[in-house]
């Protein structure tokens, strides 16, 4: 643990390591290297939501000049697995095989070409004919719930890899309840009670870089694999699984990476391994945009019921959370995602008497997986909107309400403990939330007081209103999440630092390189950081779960510290001190100082062990596992103008007060709330994947999948409210998820108080606003 | 077919298929990597390149229609040791996150910048409307390009 202090390097805005190579346009990402002899892959994709493969002949696609190899299900072993990158054993239900003779969505893989160029390898992919039997699809997971529904999978190898409910004949991907106290018996004497069902659509990351992998066999006949992705360790254990090769031929490297937010926690690189493998040639495989939307990963869907008990006072008696995701046509995240919607909601509101109850549901749709927020964006919406509710009925202001009902600085909650991911949770009690002074300034900055409920009850046309939400998240997975860092001395005095975490555009090398230069007392370019080899790097889970600057900083503050002893010690005796007078030594300006003025310079030191005397590399490893998951708090306040005539919801106005505890990079903090807040705010204005009656997506591409530009920003206000974790690197807690589950219920909040009508279904496009102000009682 | 191009003020002679669009032979026969493919349909600005100073994007350009132009990418403004002002200004403005969007983003800015030196943010914001960028939320990477105009006018370099 860091102690609190004045910071160096931590807390300011340092210039982002690797940011001048990115705008100068340096060759940096996964396709920026092009490899003698290389083919070029691509993929038949399901036409059918549910099919059978009953015959598929690919002689004339093989016949094709310029062809090296085509693979089906006929050529491809058979490893059952998650393509979801998590760590082993992975909660997410083993029902993929890396070709299937089944297609259970549009857009499912069907079979696999490598050619000389893309236009052969595209024209090889029209020539595989396939004659399918087409079965009966569902598209509703709640209709997939209904018994006689298609059984999507009923494949005999699917199964869960952790003792969970998992029943594939019901279509029932994932389980997750939970009950404390007694709220039903809480319900029946609350005073006031409030119920809501939110309803959640089919969103995609939309990362501007596609998802992109190059996979090729060194001199030494190993899998080398450049990829895309947020989880390098987990590719090379999946891909190994999936692959049936022994994890020790696979090396993975993660280059820089064009965005993620979840879509690249997912291993998808196992056909185009196989294909480098069967052709002993280097293979690129690039998703179109339109693939990418279809067949990268989406986020669940969800229908969310939200219960509250409260006392006249607004004080909450029981809470009941019941949510039923959409998984897609594969369990990706289906158990977890679901966790997360009472682990990253409930808490946030100590009561003495919860419920929550969540399924996944397979349908043959796309597949949902990891997206920034998992869970708690879907959960969110419901709850804060019955807050919402809640204030209303008690005659209270719902930033009053929240600033009543909120956890606080050393309260626990009974939900950390029974609720983990896949397992039960970790007891934690918090240890940083200033969610009060959020509040309070969040409710400042948009001008709350003055704005509230102006406009509803005027004939205006535009209309303006605010609304709002409160919001926790969590910092990595607790006793489940390691990360590593390893770090040694160089004759100059820098230091190589090499982390497994992964920076997939985020800024972490950055941050990391800060938390070590901090520890060392050395200037930020004398740490050199190289992220996420699985030859080189240390073992990291990987971006996700908030987890990167709380767990893996921790961890390089853990080999800085053991690296600063290792120099003192080196120091003492090139001072002639007696070894136990290193305590007195102190690190300043790159160099070890004694208490008598001498000095001597880490390049000093380390040409002394390298060249001089007792040589050694100076230099460590460090792990790090956390027993806590502090959650960020933030307050997030809207204003909108609806225009009544054509139901249009612009956003005017939109604050963030967030409290990420430290923030260790103050404009990277700034910039992952704005980039989240944005995101948000499309996912509830504008996107929305929509599929036709047969499961065809039918808006996969950029023009009709509407995300914010530079235009449709509205005035975005990012407040960072200091706070400091003690469990955390230098005070510093999660901030990249949080943000983006604010804009669904503080939008629908905000729309409410500026016509009255309860936008209950996302996204808020003018057809359901105009429908909502018609007919009010409706949804 | 034969194509010559000035690419960042090297004239240059391709031998390519007609059918080969701009994106394709600046990636991987110029070697210009700054030019980003994102969506292949003209919607995502990623592979914008600068077309006799007009901002275009190469995706939806055929090489042969360009014949005899100037063609300017990122390559051609600067380099980490000698970064263009726009690079600089979005660097420290923490606008660059995942900076795949950051080449074309800079682009655009460059041409808004040479039309007109002293933009208001909503001109920056016309001029960055066909970037998308999921990282940034475009906060900083508009108050960057108004800070790079800021520092070129004092710099006298506004018009180069």
């Amino acid at each position: 643990m860091s102690e609190r202090r004045e910071f160096r390097v931590v807390g300011h805005s340092v210039p982002k390591i690797d940011g001048l190579g990115m705008a100068a346009g340096r060759a940096a990402y996964t396709d920026d290297i092009e490899l003698p002899g290389m083919l070029h892959a691509k993929f038949l994709w399901s036409p059918h939501a549910h099919a059978r493969i009953v015959r598929i002949d690919a002689s004339k696609a093989r016949a094709l000049p310029g062809v090296a190899c085509v693979l089906t299900h006929q050529d491809v072993p058979r490893n059952i697995h998650t393509t979801a990158g998590q760590g082993h054993p992975e909660p997410s239900p083993y029902d993929t095989v890396m070709l299937d003779a089944k297609v259970r969505y549009v857009g499912d893989r069907v079979a696999a070409v490598a050619a000389e160029t893309r236009a052969i390898a595209e024209q090889a992919v029209r020539l595989i004919e396939v004659e399918y039997e087409v079965l009966p699809a569902v598209f509703d997971p709640a209709e997939a719930r209904k018994p006689g529904a298609p059984v999507i999978h009923d494949e005999p190898d699917c199964r869960a890899a952790i003792p969970v409910p998992y029943e594939p004949q019901r279509n029932l991907a994932a389980h997750v309840d939970l009950r404390i106290g007694d709220p039903e018996g809480a319900f029946a004497a609350a005073p006031v009670q409030v119920e809501v069902t939110c309803e959640t659509h089919y969103g995609q990351h939309a990362p501007i870089e596609p998802h992109v992998t190059i996979c090729w066999l060194d001199a030494d006949n190993r899998l080398v694999i450049r990829t895309s992705t947020q989880v390098p360790f987990h590719v090379r254990r999946i891909v190994a699984q999936s692959c049936g090769i022994p994890l020790r031929r696979i090396r993975v490297i993660k280059p820089r990476i064009g965005g993620g937010f979840g879509a690249k926690q997912e291993v998808l690189e196992d056909l185009v391994a196989m294909l480098a493998l069967r052709t002993g040639r280097p293979v690129k495989h690039e998703y179109t945009r339109s693939e990418e939307f279809v067949s990268s990963r989406t986020r669940h869907p969800a229908r969310g019921r939200v219960r509250l008990g409260l006392a006249r006072d607004g004080s909450l008696q029981a809470i009941d959370l019941e949510m039923l995701l959409n998984t897609g046509a594969y369990g990706s995240h289906a158990l977890t995602v679901a966790c997360n919607c009472g682990s990253k909601t409930l808490p946030l509101y100590p009561c003495p008497n919860v419920g929550f109850r969540a399924d996944s549901a397979y349908t043959n749709l796309p597949v949902a997986g990891a997206y920034r927020g998992y869970g708690a964006t879907q959960a969110a919406f419901p709850m804060e909107v019955a807050l919402d509710i809640a204030a209303e009925k008690l005659g209270l202001d719902p930033v009053e309400l929240r600033r009543k009902i909120h956890i606080r600085e050393g309260q626990g909650s009974a939900v950390f403990r029974a609720l983990g991911e896949g397992k039960s949770g970790v007891e934690q009690r918090i240890g940083s939330c200033k969610l009060d002074e959020c509040l309070t300034r969040g409710a400042e900055a948009i001008g709350w007081k003055e704005k509230r409920g102006r406009d509803r009850n005027t004939p205006k046309r535009f209309k303006r209103g605010v609304g709002m939400c409160t919001l926790m998240q969590g910092s990595s997975i607790p006793e489940i999440d390691m990360g590593a860092a390893s770090l040694k001395l160089n004759d100059d005095g820098s230091f190589n630092l090499l982390v497994g975490a992964t920076d997939l555009g985020t800024g972490s090398d950055t941050v990391l390189a800060q938390i070590a230069a901090e520890t060392l007392d050395v200037p930020l370019d004398h740490v050199i950081v190289y992220s996420s080899d699985t030859d080189l790097t240390p073992f990291d889970v990987g971006a996700y779960a908030s987890s990167t600057t709380y767990l893996s900083g921790e961890a390089v503050r853990k080999a800085a510290a053991i690296v600063r002893e290792q120099i003192f010690a080196v120091a003492a005796g090139m001072l002639g001190l007696p070894p136990g007078d290193a305590a007195k030594l102190r690190a300043a300006d790159g160099a070890v100082h004694a208490p008598d003025g001498r000095r001597v310079t880490y390049a000093e030191v380390a040409l002394h062990a390298l060249y001089g005397a007792d040589q050694h590399q100076i230099g460590t490893f460090a792990s790090h596992i956390t027993h806590a998951s502090p959650p960020p708090f933030a307050a997030h306040f809207a204003e909108v103008e609806v225009d009544t005539e054509t139901g249009l919801c612009r956003v005017v106005k939109y604050v963030a007060a967030v409290d990420c505890g430290t923030a260790i990079h103050p404009r990277l903090a700034e910039g992952q709330t704005e980039g989240a807040v944005v995101n948000g705010i499309g996912y509830a204005l504008t996107e929305e994947l929509l599929f036709d009656q047969h499961g065809r997506c039918r808006n996969p591409n950029f023009g009709h999948y509407k995300i914010l530009t530079a235009r449709d920003l509205p005035e975005l206000v990012t407040i960072l409210v200091p706070s400091y974790e003690p469990t955390g690197p230098y005070g510093a807690k999660s901030v990249s998820e949080i943000n983006i589950n604010g804009p669904l219920p503080a939008i629908s909040n905000a729309i409410y108080d500026a016509v009255g009508v309860r936008l209950l279904r996302s996204p808020f496009t003018p057809e359901r606003i105009l429908r909502a102000m018609r007919e009010p009682a409706g949804k | 077919m034969r194509v010559e191009l000035t690419i960042n003020g090297v004239p240059r002679v391709f031998e390519v298929p007609p059918e080969t669009r701009l994106i394709d032979l600046l990636r991987e026969q110029a070697g210009c990597r700054s030019v980003k493919r994102g969506c292949e349909s003209g919607d995502c600005g990623a592979c914008t390149v600068l077309v006799d100073g007009r901002p275009l994007a190469s995706c939806l350009l055929l090489a042969g229609q360009v014949a005899g132009r100037r063609i300017t990418t990122v390559e051609g403004l600067g380099t980490p040791d000698r970064p263009h002002p726009l690079m600089t200004a979005l660097v420290e403005a923490g606008a660059v996150q995942c900076g795949f969007c950051i080449p074309g983003m800079i682009l655009s800015a460059k041409a808004l910048l040479d039309e007109n030196p002293n933009p208001t943010a909503q001109d920056v914001r016309e001029a960055l409307d066909g970037h998308l960028c999921r990282c940034t939320g475009y906060v900083k990477p508009i108050e960057a390009v108004l800070e790079a105009a800021a520092r070129m006018r004092v710099a006298g370099e506004g018009g180069r």
